[in-house]
């Protein structure tokens, strides 16, 4: 098959996850990606070998195994901003995960500054958001009395971008879209439509938690009115450890914005009546932050430039392809979202007629087939496509294709065992 | 997990026939519950004839949207608790409650619970146990709130 990853057998080696076997000696079949990534050797390692040898609180240790740690929480940082082709590396700002990425601008864009939004202010999101894009800029409207808009889909699971000027306008202040689909796994035109909210001068804030982990990000080498002001992921997705996530900011943005947690660490000087803020990155990393995370995260993403994101890519479309493929063989089933792999990531969510998700898992999960069923925190997507609930599917760089005919030859075995011909 | 221990002809037929389905008049209480992990949903009406422990339990009707161990759940419930009064179907509800905590470990009562005793094998896996309350905690609030109606 063209376009898998080289030495594909010599990269799921470096997954020890990969080789365990669960009840009944079944292989492990790992088709649960987009929900977490596996994670290889080198990341372990490096985590291990930082609580091992180096650990020591950041910044206020003022010894070796200080400035040791120190060093290395900051070579994650440096890491992560080569990953994501930073502008400036004070822009990568450490947080707990995605989620919390998100709150931190969706949070201080209510407090006192001169972002603030407030009544006649709009925010604009989509209808393909996961829940993490959507609660915090309804909790953000409310609280100023802003109102929340929103971008609609089309039948084929892309963005409905024909109301783009009505939708986007001079009261439009924030912007605020995955890269790709968690659930429908459509690639969003993100220049495009960064480009049109700087037109209107909102500011856009970029979900890339499944845009990170397989298509190449480069923030410098995107024309500045086409670059968005935010773009977020979360560690654990992109072969790194859970507990960490990442917001980058462009420095006129974070500048502007107040301080998100108050606490050690992001402050300049502090006596009893008032404080002043240290200068990002630390401004928004109040407190003692995930040091061997941000070791192992760093380890993460040296891992897949080491890879290539473009060889990822190529992966993950070769896989959606031949999976796309085998799906529309299984009688009954239902494809969410477009159908063109040139379109779309590596999840695909799916529906059987006449077997509810949980129990298409069920099925699958004694074939030792791991996938995810249910609304994977999009309910609003499910709703617009008349489902309550899907099974998903979804690949990485370490996906065979015989985990492809694996899945599909359970999918047939769940369509006989529940009696569908 | 063997499959069959889980999905027993029981819990299989009764997620086809849904017993007692569809939503019915008279009600006292209507209650909607969801099972936020998954997104299952059930609308579940109680029909009540009398009041107090005495008052016996004339309709459980519901709609539910939801994997098999719900559905049949659900129609095994309104199997179980239709026609029994209240103070009949308390013994019932709180087996079936035992027996899906218990982590599988509760040895179920077959003479109290019926085609319930099905269940023993979704109350091992972590993940289906919501899935099998789903209907049993719905008609719990909606008889709280059928009584304090009749109080009000
Ligand atoms: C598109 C998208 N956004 C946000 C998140 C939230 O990530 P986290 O739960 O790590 O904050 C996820 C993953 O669950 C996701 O797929």
């Amino acid at each position: 098959m063209d376009g898998l990853l080289p030495e594909l057998e010599v990269v799921r080696k470096d997954f020890p996850i990969l080789e365990r076997t669960l009840a009944n000696g079944r292989a492990l079949v790992y088709l649960d990606s987009a929900n977490t990534s596996q994670k290889p050797q080198c990341v372990i390692d490096a985590m291990v070998d930082h609580l091992e040898h180096h650990n020591a609180n950041i910044a206020r240790a003022m010894h070796q195994l200080g400035a040791e740690a120190t060093e290395a929480f900051e070579a994650g940082r440096d890491k992560v901003a080569a990953f994501l082709g930073a502008p400036s590396r004070d822009e990568v700002i450490f947080t707990k995960n995605a989620s919390e990425a998100l709150n931190l601008v969706a949070n201080t864009l209510a407090w006192k500054g001169r972002r603030q939004l407030g009544e006649g202010d709009e925010v604009v999101i989509t209808e393909m958001e996961h829940h993490s894009n959507i609660v915090p800029w309804q909790l953000l409207t409310e609280r100023t009395g802003a109102t929340l808009r929103w971008f609609g889909l089309t039948d084929g699971g892309e963005l409905d971008l024909s109301n783009v000027d009505e939708l986007l306008t001079e009261r439009t202040k924030v912007v605020a879209f995955t890269w790709v689909s968690n659930m429908l796994g459509t690639i969003n035109p993100v220049a495009e439509l960064t480009r049109r909210a700087h037109e209107v001068g909102a500011i856009v804030v970029v979900d890339a938690s499944q845009a990170a982990p397989q298509l190449r990000i480069d923030l410098a080498a995107m024309a500045p009115e086409e670059r968005p002001d935010v773009v977020v992921f979360t560690g654990h997705k992109v072969v790194g450890p859970t507990g960490i996530g990442v917001l980058w900011g462009s420095s006129e943005l974070l500048g502007e914005l107040p301080p998100f947690l108050g606490g050690g660490e992001m402050i300049e000087t502090v006596t009893m009546a008032r404080s002043t803020y240290a200068p990002i990155p630390h401004k928004f990393e109040a407190g003692t932050p995930p040091i061997a995370e941000a070791v192992g995260l760093g380890a993460a993403v040296d891992y897949l430039s080491h890879l290539g994101l473009d060889a990822i890519r190529d992966h993950e479309h070769a896989i959606t392809a031949y999976a796309l493929d085998g799906l529309a063989t299984v009688p009954g089933l239902r494809v969410l979202g477009p159908l063109d792999a040139e379109r779309r990531g590596g999840a695909i969510s799916f529906e059987i007629d006449g077997v509810h998700p949980h129990d298409v898992a069920q099925v699958l999960d004694s074939r030792g087939v791991a996938v995810r069923a249910g609304h994977h925190c999009a309910k609003p997507a499910h709703a617009r496509y008349g489902v309550q609930s899907s099974t998903r599917m979804s690949s990485y760089l370490y996906t065979t294709p015989g985990e492809i005919d694996a899945l599909v030859e359970a999918l047939e075995y769940t369509r006989s065992y529940f009696k569908l011909g | 997990m063997d499959l069959d221990n889980l999905y027993q002809d029981i819990i299989l037929d009764h997620a086809k026939r849904r017993l007692n389905s569809g939503l019915r008049e008279p009600f006292e209480a209507e209650v909607h519950h969801v099972n936020p992990t998954c997104g299952d949903e059930v609308t579940l009406r109680l029909h009540l004839d009398g009041a107090g422990d005495d008052a016996s339990i004339a309709d459980i009707s519901y709609d539910n949207q939801g994997c098999s161990i719900s559905s049949a759940s659900a129609s095994v419930m309104t199997e179980l608790l239709i026609g029994k009064t209240v103070a009949e179907a308390r013994p019932v509800h709180d087996a079936f409650l035992e027996m899906m905590r218990g982590k599988g470990r509760v040895e179920p009562d077959e003479d109290v619970l019926e085609d319930g005793i099905a269940f023993a094998g979704a109350a091992k896996l972590t993940a289906r146990i919501k899935c099998a309350l789903l209907s049993w905690m719905a008609y719990q609030d909606a008889l709280i709130q059928a009584q304090e109606a009749q109080h009000g």
